[in-house]
């Protein structure tokens, strides 16, 4: 009876040695996780595609159906100075206004530490661009669906569109449809064999007084804004009147030069784990 | 049983307890269901035998990065020819790039799409890809990987979308057994339809001309007195832009052509650049007996009559290449002899083994 209890005993011992090595947290990780999420407006309303209405800085009302952009190469900026550097094949991004899922960006194995800032690039750099087709998958793949207003890749000029956005507005002449639309569609990232232009943007976004902390416990998510406004609000003024419509122009490089401040930070919260 | 050894079963019954509450699922091992249906594949593929030209330069495409093998040689050909490649199933690569015409269109102007579709350029014949920087009359792409995208997606081409083709070739019973054989497993990626149509076409090469065998000094290479002359004038006057054994130094350039009809603006829709404005690919010259119509618009019908725009009609634009403008003057002056013996020189560089070879012709 007494060695029964202890056979018994052992083999409970044992057993909860393999639970405990199952379940406690690794001594070793150092890593958790970075939420994003990203929030697409027009000034101070949320953006509605189809059925919103707003006005730009030179007073043209418009009515945005589409607006898609690349964010990648995401660097989480900490103040200690170590910044982390998201893993290259990790950080291609294609957010969508009409794909709520594609506006909010986890990062994981962040290591623990206080973050300020993240920057990015927005649209895809030269050097994916130029990479081997087996290197370009999920948001990347040239294959997958970019007709109509998902388009982000041009076949014919092999590059990626980084950003795009296209409405309606009375500004903007009729076109074959009989519809007043207009359309930028900004991409060049350079260039392969002959210098192009290069709209490539790295965009910082500092996180103000504000200390996003990752750690055993805390997840972190910072909300961040693109104004379109902002597209047409910048260096130069965009007129939807005057340039309805920029793709493969020397223009392009205006309208990126607005777009690269048109995202901005706008708080956070931490979700505490246990 | 003694003791000790009921001792020792406990322990290795807990110890074992420990082990599997750490596996996944918890499944044990041991009643994992035999697989059933046939037994796979051994997934084994045979390396094609590409070999470079003696008298080529080496080539561009990197072949590491997509080995050639019989079987994706093999899924290429049969997607090059299959209709379901077009929107509506009426056009395949074939349609508009037929072996007969070195795999140009001979008898458009302009490439001919879904639904009698027009382009807006002349489409070039296909060969010795595998040696090209970039490709189209742009140079828009410059990764061949890349390059089927192009006329698959565009409206007056073949109108469909790449995720749409995806999945038919998904659905289609032809094609699993195939990418299977070629990559090992049924997964139909972007990345192996694209590098499979890419195989295919790495395998065609053109290199057998009557001129080719001249200069590798080899049988059936004999030149008649008209084009040995006509070769001498070639190198004279021609091989500044029409470089090397390719027949192009893969350059963009303006020749000079009438904008009366035509103000396609070609280079400068891909660079930006002012500079490139209405600058075209010089294209090879290699097949050029097969390939009419010539120029990017498909312009010219004849290899006389493009003889007579460069010696006569070329036009004095300001963006016309300093190459052709000899003493101030736009053209290659030429006599009647001289057109003469280039056309019969550049009817050597026809390669009639390349026209006829069973290997890139439609699969049964």
């Amino acid at each position: 009876m007494y060695r029964s209890l202890l056979y018994v005993f052992l083999t409970g011992l044992g057993l909860t040695v393999g639970l405990l090595a199952c379940d406690t947290p690794d001594p070793e990780a150092v890593t958790g996780t970075f939420v994003i999420q990203l929030d697409n407006v027009a000034g101070n309303q949320n953006l509605q595609l189809n059925t919103g209405t707003y006005r730009n800085a030179l007073g043209e009302s418009f009515t945005p159906t589409a607006f898609n952009y690349f964010v990648s190469n995401i660097r989480l900026i900490r103040t200690n100075g170590e910044d982390y550097v998201v893993p290259q094949d990790s950080s291609y991004f294609l957010v969508r206004e009409t794909d709520p899922a594609s506006q909010r960006i986890t990062l994981k194995n962040v290591p623990y530490g206080d973050y300020k800032g993240v920057s990015f690039v927005l649209g895809v750099d030269s050097l994916r661009s130029t990479m081997d087709i087996s290197r370009r998958t999920g948001a990347l793949d040239p294959g997958s669906d970019h007709t109509g207003a998902n388009g982000m890749y041009w076949s014919w000029n092999s590059g990626y569109i980084f950003m795009k956005l296209e409405g309606t507005s009375p500004s903007a002449p009729v076109d074959a449809t009989g519809s007043n639309t207009f359309r930028y569609h900004i991409g060049f990232f350079g260039g392969r064999d002959t210098r192009t232009i290069n709209n490539l943007k790295t965009i910082p976004v500092l996180f103000g007084t504000d200390v996003a902390q990752v750690d055993a416990e805390k997840v972190p998510t910072v909300l961040l804004q693109a104004d379109v406004l902002k597209i047409f609000d910048g260096p130069t003024l965009l007129s939807i009147k005057t340039n309805p419509e920029v793709m493969i122009s020397p223009f392009s490089s205006s309208i990126a030069n607005n777009y690269a401040q048109m995202f901005a930070y706008r708080g956070k919260t931490t979700a505490t784990l246990n | 049983m003694q003791r000790w050894q009921f001792f020792g079963v406990w322990i290795s019954v807990a110890l074992f307890g420990a082990v599997v509450s750490c596996q996944p699922g918890g499944s044990d091992p041991t009643t994992d269901p035999e697989p059933t249906g046939p037994k796979p594949i051994e997934y084994q593929t045979t390396p094609y035998p590409w070999k470079k030209p003696a008298n080529f330069p080496e080539p561009t495409y990197a072949f590491s990065k997509n080995p050639l093998t019989l079987e994706g040689v093999a899924l290429g050909r049969a997607l090059f020819y299959d209709d379901m490649l077009s929107v509506n199933g009426t056009v395949s690569c074939a349609f508009c790039h037929q072996q007969g015409a070195a795999f140009a269109h001979t008898d458009h102007a302009l490439s001919h799409g879904i639904n009698d579709k027009i382009g807006t350029r002349n489409n070039l014949g296909l060969q010795n890809m595998a040696f090209y920087k970039s490709f189209f009359w742009d140079g828009g792409v410059q990764d061949l990987d890349l390059l089927p995208i192009a006329p698959i997606e565009n409206p007056v081409e073949m109108g469909h979308s790449m995720p749409a083709l995806l999945n038919a070739v998904r659905q289609s019973p032809r094609y699993r057994p195939m990418f299977l054989a070629a990559f090992g497993t049924d997964s139909i990626t972007t990345d192996r339809f694209l590098k499979s149509l890419s195989q295919f076409m790495l395998t065609m090469v053109s290199a057998n001309s009557r001129y080719d065998k001249y200069v590798r000094n080899e049988a059936g290479g004999q030149l008649s007195t008209d084009e040995l002359a006509g070769l001498t004038l070639f190198k004279q006057k021609c091989s500044t832009c029409h470089a090397g054994e390719l027949f192009t130094d893969q350059s963009y350039r303006n020749n000079g052509l009438s904008r009366a009809n035509n103000n396609d603006e070609g280079r400068s829709l891909i660079t930006l650049r002012p500079e490139d404005r209405f600058r075209f690919r010089v294209p090879s010259l290699r097949n050029v007996e097969r390939t009419s119509p010539y120029m990017h618009d498909g312009r010219f019908w004849t290899l006389e009559e493009v003889m007579n725009h460069y010696s006569t009609n070329m036009q004095d634009v300001p963006e016309l290449d300093p190459a052709l403008r000899i003493n101030g003057k736009p053209g290659v002056p030429l006599t009647d002899t001289e057109k003469k013996q280039l056309v019969a020189f550049l009817r050597t560089l026809t390669d009639t083994d390349y026209i006829a070879d069973r290997r890139l012709s439609a699969p049964n």
